[in-house]
């Protein structure tokens, strides 16, 4: 198995190894939203993915827009 | 009870109250006045140079706004114990958390850049270089934290805060005619019709009125002041002055803008300055001195609200009681922040006015979330008990929230596409 302390060394490794042990950690804590999920709630989450999924959508169009010679 | 022993009793009370609330003063009053940042000041510029007295009204309208939003703040930092990065990781899970997080660090640090971008603009006026500039405020930002107690800290910053009305005396020095000053202000119309370029300064002037860094800001503070359930209605008043504050300073940037500039093409607050600067020397200095401080103000709450953030997710010590060897991680990312945000603008050709127009659309990717959380966090009763939103504060709160939504997405879409709405 390649460990990470091979690519990066042992230092570098290490200090990468503690972060990924520590977002792992916090993905564990807050595993479960404590909030009650009720059909609002449900609803508004919702609605937040979607608005964030169409405001990516037009991110990305506008950087294919750009590359295609128009620009900001 | 004779009158004046009702006067005395009344008179003790009110004098305890006053100190009561000078002593919880500062999370409200710092968060809204910093809210006229560098970016805010540009805004009302322009405003005032295009529209004249005439979007004061709009002005006062955002009173309120602010005021609903932030004052929810309040009450969930002094429910909660919690800011506002730990409370969406908590109540909403970790893929909400992070999102919110990583963006807040994004949008913050794009918006630190601005306010460097604003200060050095500012002092360059009066033939400072920018990396002077950047070396002395970073210093002073640095003293401002390491001194090791959240009040003293507080107390600066209501200094500099107060630096911020320094527009008020500027409005004096160009004499306007009080006369038009309110019957062009104060009648709400849309000067010049109801257009595509009028409604982009609309968007642009709500835009700036709630910033998603505010929220995460005054909520940590909050925290890290101690504030208890029973501080929540002094928070609330200081937030109310806070909101006042903030209005009236974008008022009076448009009363000068709008009576020495108007109808003049203005692009910066620092270009605003330098013709004033022409005009009348004090002006220009005043002006300047309000841009150099408005950036001042809101880089240290926006490095703050980062920091805080950090801390939070990362269970790292983080308040502004504790000493360097008690919270290095805490102060390690203020001092980061800082330190590449100054870097980045004394880079030479670095595309800063880009800078500038992503800020206002990666804001937008947060703000809704950030509001809606805000929304959710205060309905839950679990969480808030008896401190919950009533009816009333929903209402209110919904409606504000769904119009900034819908305004800042316009405005930040408007800046991808500038054609769009004609701004």
């Amino acid at each position: 198995m390649i460990r990470i302390e091979h690519i990066f060394g042992s230092r570098v490794g290490s200090i990468i190894r503690g972060w990924t042990g520590k977002i792992s950690e916090i993905n564990r804590r807050y595993a479960t939203p404590k909030i009650q999920m009720s059909r609002g709630v449900k609803f508004a989450l919702l609605m937040l993915r979607v608005y964030l999924v169409l405001l990516v959508l037009l991110l990305g169009y506008k950087f294919w827009t750009m590359l295609g010679g128009g620009g900001i | 009870m004779d009158f004046g022993s009702t006067f005395f009793y009344k008179y003790r009370r009110f004098v305890k109250a006053l100190k009561i609330y000078l002593i919880l003063a500062g999370p409200g009053l710092i968060v809204m006045l910093a809210d006229n940042d560098a970016g805010g000041i540009t805004t009302y510029t322009v405003t005032g140079a295009t529209y004249g007295y005439g979007l004061i009204w709009f002005l006062l309208l955002l009173l309120p706004v602010a005021f609903v939003v932030q004052e929810m703040t309040v009450r969930l930092g002094a429910v909660t114990k919690r800011g506002h990065a730990e409370a969406i990781f908590d109540a909403f899970g970790s893929f909400w958390g992070w999102f919110s997080f990583l963006d807040l660090t994004l949008v913050n640090w794009l918006t630190l850049i601005t306010e460097f971008i604003g200060m050095t603009a500012a002092m360059s006026i009066f033939h400072i270089p920018p990396i002077f500039t950047i070396a002395i405020v970073s210093v002073v930002m640095l003293l401002m934290v390491l001194q090791g107690r959240y009040w003293t800290w507080e107390k600066i910053a209501i200094v500099f805060a107060v630096l911020n009305l320094i527009y008020i005396p500027a409005a004096f020095l160009v004499h306007p005619s009080i006369g038009d000053v309110l019957g062009q202000g104060l009648i709400p119309h849309f000067p010049g019709g109801f257009n595509s370029t009028l409604f982009f300064f609309l968007m642009a002037n709500i835009g700036t009125t709630i910033a998603p860094w505010m929220i995460f800001f005054q909520q940590s503070a909050v925290v890290d002041k101690g504030m208890k359930e029973k501080d929540i209605p002094f928070g609330q008043l200081d937030t109310l002055i806070g909101s006042a504050f903030t209005v009236i300073v974008a008022i009076f940037v448009v009363v000068v803008t709008g009576t020495v500039l108007y109808g003049m093409q203005i692009d910066s607050a620092a270009q605003a300055a330098t013709i004033m600067m022409g005009i009348n020397p004090w002006l220009g200095t005043f002006v300047a001195i309000g841009l150099f401080d408005a950036g001042f103000l809101g880089a240290i709450c926006i490095s703050l609200s980062s920091s805080w953030a950090f801390g939070e997710v990362f269970g790292w010590a983080h308040s502004l009681n504790l000493k360097i060897r008690e919270a290095p991680w805490f102060y390690a990312c203020y001092l980061f922040a800082i330190l590449t945000a100054g870097a980045v603008v004394l880079i030479p050709d670095a595309p800063l006015v880009l800078i500038t127009l992503f800020v206002q659309v990666i804001a937008v990717t947060l703000l809704p979330a950030a509001l809606v959380f805000l929304i959710l966090l205060l309905n839950n009763e679990e969480i808030m008990g008896k401190y919950k939103n009533t009816l009333a504060q929903n209402i209110a709160g919904i409606v504000i929230v769904a119009v900034i939504i819908v305004l800042s997405t316009l405005f930040g879409i408007s800046t991808l596409f500038p054609g769009l709405f004609g701004g």
